[in-house]
């Protein structure tokens, strides 16, 4: 459904069909609707068979790396008599990405059973939630509902009746965008900095408390009791590009559009359709200038990228962008690109966890050049500055904040150096005042 | 109590003491350790005093068993702690790219106006009211979202700041 709007026809509506409707929120709103089946089913099943489910049905991580979840699954060892661990990032803290907040406010059953399904299958008796401290409204929303779960026997030390126990606990973060990275996020949990972590060790190895641990977005582990249900092969029917892209993804939209929102489309749909048709276009008098597609940290398409790429991993990639976590950004003709480039360059600087010189260093370079630039003080050298420091910053790093850094700044560059010129020329009024 | 350096204007009253140290110790099953406890104990704190001050910093640190000077490389790390008194009410606007494509600028510049606090990060003189400028605030499609303590506002334009704010006496 394209919340806040009315669902339009060109949706497939699976993980969104709630959204809106209190009355799914509660624990026998829930049953009445049909949830908590795919718990019942996963229960009945044996681990192993649980993951190959996930597995056939192509099911890839919608946090934004796009891993294949029951191949992830299969990664947590077996019987080895240590603790094992399920934590739920819903940081969403991506620029531009608001799809898990409306999935924990309308349908927190639903992630509870994904979890307690992920749980059973990987042998975990503990699964943590991380919220970012800012989602006050889902915070409350889930609380009550994980406490609806327990009371009603779904979760506990007999989840269901199986004699296995499954606990959730939620776990509130405090305002950091870099505790989305997953490593950061364990570290936080353990009541540390949300400093990344050096992989190898991989977390299913040593994660969590330094035990098997496996971190899924919200939206991955919401899809999974569908999957339950509906079976593998229902799932990977929803395919309308490359059969390596299946089922349904959210895309949040935001930005120049007439109508913002979440919309749930087929994996291969069109991005030209969600952008016009369903979104409604530009504003009034406006023409398409660029789009960021997966979350601020994926390069910059143009218009005429974007309007010809396909919705799903394989199509972004082909246009030389990435789906991330989808959330689209969307800039029409009247967006300032030297400006938008600086803000997300001044997001980074501000995220930056520190402990890396090149993203310490890199990020502040950038966004001080760049303000350099949109205060009429630029130098034709600049490019190159920023060009070779986007180059220091990409694939030096523990995690990909710095990478995520350049991305803009390269693509932006390459695809409108003519208004990078124009404040370098004086061709353009300075519009920062440097203090 | 640690942190000899500290001193307060007033005798330190615990925090941790009574249902809010049993509240902390119900919660110590959860984790294996507890250190992991940290996150949820600053909240508390803040919860119940506003802010989070070097007594306060050596006191979690006690009820933990860590020390003062890791607990508060902790606290400093994450934005929503905060290290010194704010207003009654605490404003946060995002600020980041997709609202500000959205005109969250001139939002800010109503909210600073009409709450007279003058600038970003500082307080209003009567006390009712801090605004500060944030990061994503993860409602990019409702911008631009502003939180008044812990509500969750959508879509606030400037015009619609001056009914917004008369709602937070």
């Amino acid at each position: 459904m394209g919340f806040p709007h009315p669902s339009h026809p060109g949706e497939t509506v699976v993980l969104s069909k709630h959204f809106g409707d209190a009355g799914a929120r509660t624990h026998a709103g829930w049953v009445e609707r049909g949830g908590y089946e795919g718990l019942r089913k996963a229960l009945g099943m044996t681990p192993e068979a649980i993951i190959e489910v996930v597995k056939a049905s192509g099911l890839r991580g919608r946090g934004g790396a796009g891993f294949p979840t029951g191949l992830k699954w299969s990664f947590m060892p077996k019987d080895d008599g240590k603790p094992h661990y399920l934590v739920c990032n819903a940081d969403e803290s991506e620029p531009g990405t608001f799809k898990d907040r409306e999935i924990m406010r309308w349908t927190p059953h639903a992630l509870i059973e994904g979890c307690a399904i992920g749980a059973f299958a990987m042998g975990v008796e503990r699964c943590y939630i991380y919220i970012r401290g800012e989602f006050t409204e889902p915070w409350a929303v889930m609380a009550e509902a994980v406490r609806e779960a327990y009371a009603a026997g779904t979760l506990g030390d007999n989840a269901m009746g199986s004699g296995k126990p499954i606990h959730i606990t939620l776990h509130r973060g405090a305002g950091a965008y870099i505790c989305g990275e997953e490593t950061a996020l364990m570290n936080s949990i353990e009541g540390r900095r949300g400093n990344p972590r050096i992989k190898p060790p991989f977390p299913a190895a040593a994660g969590l408390f330094a035990m098997p641990t496996t971190i899924n977005n919200v939206e991955t582990l919401a899809a999974v009791p569908h999957i339950l249900v509906r079976g593998a092969e229902w799932y990977k029917s929803l395919c309308k590009g490359n059969p390596k892209s299946t089922g349904t993804k959210l895309i949040s939209v935001c930005g120049h559009v007439q109508r913002p929102g979440n919309y749930e489309v087929m994996l291969g749909t069109p991005m030209k359709e969600l952008l016009y048709d369903m979104c409604g276009g530009m504003r009034p008098g406006r023409t398409l200038k660029a789009v960021i597609p997966g979350g601020s940290s994926v390069p910059i398409m143009t218009a005429e990228e974007a309007e010809s790429a396909l919705l799903d991993y394989e199509g972004l990639i082909e246009k030389g962008s990435m789906l991330g976590s989808a959330g689209m950004i969307v800039m029409d003709d009247s967006t300032d690109m030297v400006y938008q480039i600086m803000r997300l360059a001044r997001f980074y600087a501000h995220e930056s966890c520190a402990q890396c010189t090149q993203c310490r260093e890199g990020t502040a370079w950038t966004t001080r050049i760049l303000e350099r630039i949109l205060s009429g003080k630029g130098k034709e050298s600049d490019f190159d500055l920023l060009l070779d420091l986007a180059d220091n910053m990409t694939g030096t790093t523990i995690c990909v904040l710095s990478d995520s850094c350049a991305a803009p700044v390269v693509s932006g560059i390459r695809k409108f150096r003519g208004e990078f010129e124009a404040y370098i020329r004086r061709e353009r009024a300075p519009v920062l005042e440097l203090a | 109590m640690s942190a000899g350096h500290v001193v307060d204007a007033e005798p330190y009253e615990p925090v941790f003491t009574g249902e809010t140290m049993a509240e902390l110790e119900r919660r110590f099953a959860e984790y294996p350790n507890k250190q992991a406890l940290l996150l949820p104990a600053l909240w508390m704190v803040q919860e119940r005093r506003g802010w989070i001050s070097e007594s306060t910093i050596s006191e979690v640190a006690a009820v933990l068993g860590l020390t003062p000077a890791y607990v508060k490389g902790v606290v400093t790390f994450y934005t929503m702690y905060h290290t010194h008194p704010v207003g009654r009410h605490f404003i946060q606007v995002c600020t980041t790219s997709p609202c500000g494509l959205c005109g969250a600028e001139d939002t800010v510049r109503a909210l600073l106006e009409h709450t007279g606090c003058g600038e970003v990060g500082a307080t209003s003189a009567d006390g009712r009211f801090t605004v500060v400028e944030v990061e994503c605030l993860g409602a990019c499609g409702f911008a631009t979202p502003v939180m008044v303590g812990d509500d969750f506002i959508e879509s606030v334009t400037p015009e619609k700041v001056p009914e917004l704010l008369a709602r937070y006496p």
